[in-house]
């Protein structure tokens, strides 16, 4: 199963504070051990909401609106996507993380098709699986 | 599509295990000695959990045992326990390989190492669970297995009343036990970990079951579920080869030359094999068997990291990542198989095919030979790279076969051969292969081999003969839904028609 480990932003990321020699190292390490295990299928991190924007959808239309964004502990910083046995093992995973005080890291399960159950018709399912192959058309 | 046979192409390998004639399933290469799955029982209660599987019997004395059945019963998944299994999970592979190094010996390092998980559960629930769980466990089995070597010297100087020495301590010494299980040995020990349970001595049933066991930290239970076979056939496995290992005195180490080779080839066999067990999986729907493919992914991706200049390594986890990127396309909505060709692409996980492209072309940039693994990559690529199945790249595939073909001659690869040859240059190219295949007595209860034959035919306009051999493949298949599916291309052909899908 896998699991997307979410590193909250705090206000030194959104200021673009780039981290510190010994704390990219630090990082390296624990990302080199989730590579070594096997476990860690990707793994960004992520600008500040400064350079990002919101859309938000409202029955009278669409607004855009450009970063940052104030609320810190909302918004992400990066994130990890790991293939592990159990959330336990993502847990456990993450308690490894070499991160100070004030961190905070978000660990959610990632939806396999099966998850949905009846609630995914065949209908919807080709509904979703035309657009997934509409979408990789694109990328590739 | 040219003609429907080609829906039949699957990468040589796991897609074919579906369509194999009985008890045949995960033998890649048609001789039938890869049948791990043969007694099937679904009685394998599926309650027991992991930790419920640590009281298994795995040679070690009646106390210690006893003592792992009370806990069984006793603290099945509470957090703690949960908590206890996924380090045990994590560390396991290390601690024991670690181990095993300083005792010589797989059997008892795996015993220290429950000793330290009993120790764990013991504890833990009241203590907490510590902040470094691996290094715990590591000083607890390290104490352990000190007490061993020392029961076991004193013993050997009772009874031999001999002064000398043990080879154990000779070799690393109580005092370098530090060094040699916290120091940066430990990559190369898990490395031959890998290599002994996967060491030829043992049966292939064995070497699946000890890597399961030794380096993916599962249960005795979690593997004969995953292998729908009892549990205690597993149990004996794992204690028989773990006996066989110690009678035979098999040396911990990875060897160098040529030997290096073969014995390496035995780990990406066994790591192959149990993809396959869980790719092919029909039955069993519970997570563990999905799990298996995971689990030789995530095997595989370790001994990438382990040999990085090995071509084959990163061919077979490219191999394996790109067959998995299909395993949600390959199942249809009332749970029929889908084949290759008719897989809606856009269901195809894109995350795992450019991992595994991006595993091809670190196998091909390290040399020129191609093995197997890489070949079978490059081929499940060519699929990968294709965004409808119109623009399969046929000439490529039908070269990588015939490449397959010279490295691994089997009447299987030659197969799919003539498939893509079919679509690359045309049915009756196709056709010639597949004709010099017809005596070929391994294929001769192959349902396939009539169904190729008979769509080749049928393209080229040669119905009667077309619906003769669609009919015999018919017969032989095992597959309800194929069966009917032929059927009515049989059907097609009588009245005249060139039979589509």
């Amino acid at each position: 199963m896998r699991f997307m480990v979410i590193l909250k932003a705090n206000e030194e990321s959104e200021a673009g504070v780039l981290p510190d020699e010994g704390t990219l190292a630090a990082m390296g390490r624990y990302n080199e051990e989730l590579v070594k295990a096997g476990v860690m299928l990707a793994g960004e991190g992520l600008q500040s909401s400064a350079k990002g924007a919101r859309v938000q959808f409202a029955d009278t239309g669409i607004t855009v609106i450009d970063g940052p964004f104030t609320e810190a502990k909302e918004l992400i910083a990066g994130f990890w996507l790991i293939q592990v046995g159990s959330k336990e093992e993502a847990i456990e995973w993450v308690k490894r993380c070499p991160l100070g005080g004030g961190a905070e890291v978000e660990i959610r399960q990632v939806f396999e098709a099966d998850d949905f159950g009846a609630n995914l018709t065949p209908e919807l399912r080709d509904a979703e699986e035309r657009l997934r192959a509409r979408v990789s058309e694109r990328q590739q | 599509m040219l003609f429907s046979a080609s829906s039949y192409l699957y990468p040589y390998g796991a897609g074919w295990l579906d369509a194999l004639p009985s008890g045949r399933r995960g033998d890649g290469d048609g001789t039938g000695r890869w049948a791990i799955c043969a007694p099937v029982d679904r009685s394998v209660p599926a309650g027991a959990g992991p930790i419920g599987a640590w009281s298994a019997p795995r040679g070690a004395s009646a106390v210690r045992t006893g003592a792992r059945q009370c806990f069984s019963r006793a603290v099945t998944a509470t957090p703690t326990h949960r908590t206890i299994d996924a380090v045990w999970r994590i560390e396991s592979a290390r601690l024991i390989a670690g181990l095993v190094r300083l005792v010589r010996d797989v059997g008892l390092a795996e015993d220290l190492a429950q000793d330290a998980l009993v120790a764990a559960l013991e504890q833990w629930p009241s203590s907490g669970v510590p902040d470094n769980p691996g290094a715990w466990l590591m000083s607890v089995a390290k104490r352990r297995a000190i007490d061993a070597i020392r029961r076991e010297k004193v013993l050997e100087r009772k009874h031999e009343q001999l002064g000398r020495e043990l080879e154990i301590e000779r070799g690393t010494g109580v005092a370098d036990f530090d060094a040699a299980v916290d120091g940066a040995e430990v990559g190369d020990d898990l490395l031959r970990l890998m290599f002994i349970a996967c060491h030829p001595v043992l049966s292939t049933e064995a070497r699946v079951a000890l890597t399961l066991r030794l380096l993916g930290g599962l249960t005795t239970p979690e593997i004969a579920r995953a292998f729908l076979i009892p549990e205690p056939t597993v149990a004996q496995r794992i204690v028989r080869a773990k006996r066989t290992l110690a009678d035979k005195r098999v040396p911990f180490e990875v060897p160098g030359g040529d030997e290096r080779a073969a014995r390496l080839s035995s780990v990406l066999e066994v790591l192959y094999l149990i993809f396959n067990e869980g790719y092919s999986a029909t039955a069993g729907d519970d997570w563990v068997r999905p799990a298996l493919c995971e689990e030789a992914m995530r095997l595989g991706r370790v001994l990438a990291e382990l040999t990085p200049r090995e071509p084959e390594v990163h061919g077979l986890v490219a191999l394996m990542e790109i067959q998995a990127s299909r395993l949600r396309a390959r199942v249809g909505p009332s749970g029929e198989p889908v084949l290759l060709l008719d897989q809606d692409r856009g269901a195809w996980d894109q995350l795992l095919i450019r991992r595994g492209l991006a595993a091809l072309e670190r196998a091909e940039a390290i040399g020129d030979a191609r093995g197997r693994y890489v070949l079978q990559a490059a081929i499940a690529a060519c699929h990968a790279r294709a965004r409808t199945a119109e623009q399969t790249d046929w000439p490529r595939i039908a070269e990588l076969y015939r490449e397959l073909s010279e490295l691994v001659p089997s009447p299987v690869v030659e197969l799919n051969r003539a498939v893509a040859v079919g679509m690359a240059y045309g049915p009756a190219a196709g056709l010639e292969l597949v004709d010099a295949l017809a005596a070929e007595p391994s294929l001769k209860e192959y349902h396939l081999l009539p169904s190729v034959r008979g769509d080749l035919l049928a393209s080229l306009g040669r119905l009667d003969e077309a619906g003769t051999e669609l009919a015999r493949a018919a017969s032989l298949t095992r597959n309800n839904r194929e069966r009917e599916l032929l059927l009515r291309r049989v059907e097609d052909c009588a009245r005249g028609r060139v039979p589509t899908r």
